[in-house]
């Protein structure tokens, strides 16, 4: 049809937009591909949804100043979350101090310092650190971390310790806080180093007072990145942490305990599941429920950051 | 200062002048400064270092004695008689689930948010939903798994015995939780692809679905690719969503084909580490520490490949 009026020289608008088979399918892939982009907001509310029912029932078992008292343990009907948030706190607070210097620090040379040659050689070996799986990290704090460095170091410190689960944690969080904070500095635009260099600025300076100060904003985003995920961090404090089953409040490194994630898996590993209080199974979701607006607040935050700096350029 | 003349451009030039700046001194703190730096990079590299020595250590004379048979054997009370059959089985299953069931999807959404969606209040809720999707971690997708498909969907998942803690559940919890990472690797690469690229085939004339199968995709693909095997990654070392949809972690019989078995009890290798690292005989340290080994080395293949794929396809426009 289409080749008969070009043949006859007229051809008109309806033979430029293509037969309606091809229409046709183009609303159907479309619709496929929004199906799919649409299923990200049903996992969303499944989330929300799955988290809600057992939230709810704990809350009607349980008595706000029940959750009060300093001791975590569900199947004893202690449902201290002091305890829990203790040990979520410690070991957040030692993975960043681990996880800030040495990822701001790679991060730094990274975009600064080093050649394309060798960058290309270093990047890798960060990545490679983030893609070491959690119980292997886990693992390797409990078996070396716990007894060859924190244990010789610190005379008195248990075996199981929030020390050797920070540090692990850590470890594990730096590759991620590196790899953002760098995107920081890569976007700081080079006119501001080429001015400080041509005010006679060194390298150090110039990246210590200018580069720094500009991407201080995503600088601070990876932080906050850094510290959600120490925060949902599982494995490594399930291992390295101890306190299976419950734990008392505990602020001491060198002792152990437990964070909210460990709780969370120690109820869930339980072969006693069935006994205990009935509120033992859904403080499960209740503690889910928390950690999940505690991350979703910080990873909120670290995006509106992470925003504000690429807007400023 | 005397007066010389020196050639401008020359090498001998370049050194005059950057002897009359830096005063012939070298600056200290700078170096120092320059050496901690390189110094935090490589403390990645020692702790790999360290730790795959560390694990090395425990896991050769393992696998020195065990040898195919450590691979070849199914879970048990006995140190020298459990292996890690089950568990390659498991994990190979749930890379095959994120295969299935994540790539398409995770692809097909990326496209329509790059390629379809006009620039909404809608369409940015639905990009933020997704970054924070990719940030929630990685035990409430488990907490998620178990309500949904072991609480909800347990007869259809896994009926009888199992009540809902089989593979089914356990792939599908895997595939939920990396699908934003691949979603949102996916954007990136589309976005790579100057546009161009796209004009070019609507200039002939395609529609839109036809320019993206035939410019854009190949030129996205190297960067799709490099996300999705990083995710498979990702799923292969993953652990905390297993154990809460009930990945076993004591030992058991896997019976049957692989159609049944995806209704069965399951465990990954991640699920195994972790349960003999609990166990008290010290035996079990060992296996976990081979098991890692394993474990480990297919990661770091994995990975490997992401990078080389990158390295090798890497275009700038």
């Amino acid at each position: 049809m289409a080749q008969a009026s070009i043949e006859r020289g007229g051809l008109t608008l309806e033979d430029l937009g293509g037969n309606r088979k091809r229409h046709r399918k183009e609303r159907v892939v479309r619709r496929v591909f929004l199906t799919a982009a649409l299923l990200s907001i049903a996992i969303s509310v499944a989330i929300v949804a799955s988290l809600a029912g057992g939230t709810i029932d704990y809350l009607s078992k349980v008595e706000f100043s029940q959750m009060l008292v300093m001791d975590w343990f569900p199947r004893r009907n202690e449902f201290g979350l002091p305890a829990i948030l203790a040990g979520t706190l410690v070991v957040s607070l030692i993975a960043m101090v681990v996880a800030a210097p040495l990822g701001l620090g790679a991060a730094l040379y990274l975009s600064e310092f080093a050649k394309s040659r060798s960058r290309r050689m270093l990047k890798p070996i960060l990545e490679t650190l983030a893609s070491v799986p959690s119980v292997v990290m886990g693992f390797f704090a409990l078996r070396f971390i716990s007894p060859d460095i924190v244990q010789k170091l610190f005379g008195g410190a248990e075996f199981f310790n929030f020390l050797a689960a920070g540090i692990g944690v850590g470890l594990l969080v730096t590759p991620l806080v590196a790899s953002v904070a760098e995107d920081a500095m890569h976007a700081v635009p080079s006119g501001l180093r080429e001015a400080s260099f041509g005010l006679g600025a060194k390298l150090r300076t110039t990246s210590l007072k200018i580069v720094v100060p500009a991407a201080v904003s995503g600088i601070t985003a990876a932080l906050i990145l850094g510290i959600s995920r120490a925060i949902g961090e599982t494995m490594i404090v399930a291992i390295a942490a101890g306190g299976t089953g419950g734990s008392g409040f505990n602020l001491d490194p060198l002792r152990g305990g437990q964070t909210m994630t460990a709780a969370i898996t120690s109820l869930a590993t339980g072969s006693d599941r069935a006994a205990g209080s009935g509120a033992a199974v859904p403080s499960l979701y209740f503690v889910g429920m928390l950690l999940f607006f505690m991350t979703l607040g910080l990873n909120l935050f670290s995006e509106r950051f992470v925003r504000r700096v690429r807007r400023r350029y | 200062m005397q007066a010389r003349v020196v050639a401008t451009g020359s090498a001998a030039a370049r050194e005059e002048v950057r002897r009359a700046l830096t005063g012939r001194r070298a600056d200290w703190r700078s170096v120092v400064f320059h050496g901690v730096l390189l110094l935090t990079l490589l403390v990645a590299l020692v702790v790999l270092l360290v730790l795959l020595a560390d694990v090395a250590r425990a896991a050769i004379p393992v696998l020195q004695e065990r040898g195919g048979e450590f691979v070849s054997s199914g879970t048990s009370s006995l140190p020298v008689r459990a292996g890690i059959k089950q568990g390659l089985i498991g994990s190979a299953f749930l890379m095959l689930f994120v295969a299935v069931l994540s790539f398409p999807l995770g692809i097909g959404a990326a496209v329509y948010m790059e390629e379809y969606a006009k620039d909404t209040g809608f369409t940015r809720f639905v990009n933020t939903n997704i970054r924070n999707l990719a940030g929630v971690p990685a035990i409430v997708y488990g907490i998620l798994g178990l309500a949904l498909f072991v609480g909800l969907l347990g007869d259809v998942v896994g009926p009888g015995s199992v009540a809902g803690r089989s593979l089914l559940a356990g792939g599908l919890t895997i595939s939920i939780m990396v699908l934003p990472i691949i979603i949102i690797t996916t954007q990136e690469a589309l976005r790579a692809v100057p546009r161009s690229i796209r004009e070019g085939g609507f200039g002939v004339g395609a529609t839109r679905w036809e320019v993206i199968r035939s410019h854009v995709l190949p030129n996205a693909a190297p960067g799709i690719l490099t996300g999705t095997v990083l995710s498979m990654a990702r799923a292969l070392g993953e652990t905390a969503p297993l154990i809460m949809v009930g990945a076993v972690t004591g030992f058991f019989v896997a019976q049957g084909g692989p159609g049944e078995q995806l209704q069965e009890r399951f465990t990954s290798m991640p699920t195994l580490i972790f349960a003999w690292t609990k166990k008290p005989q010290p035996e079990f340290q060992d296996l976990a520490a081979a098991a890692i080994l394993v474990l480990i080395l297919a990661v770091f293949l994995v990975n490997l490949a992401a990078i080389l794929l990158r390295n090798r396809y890497e275009r700038r426009w």
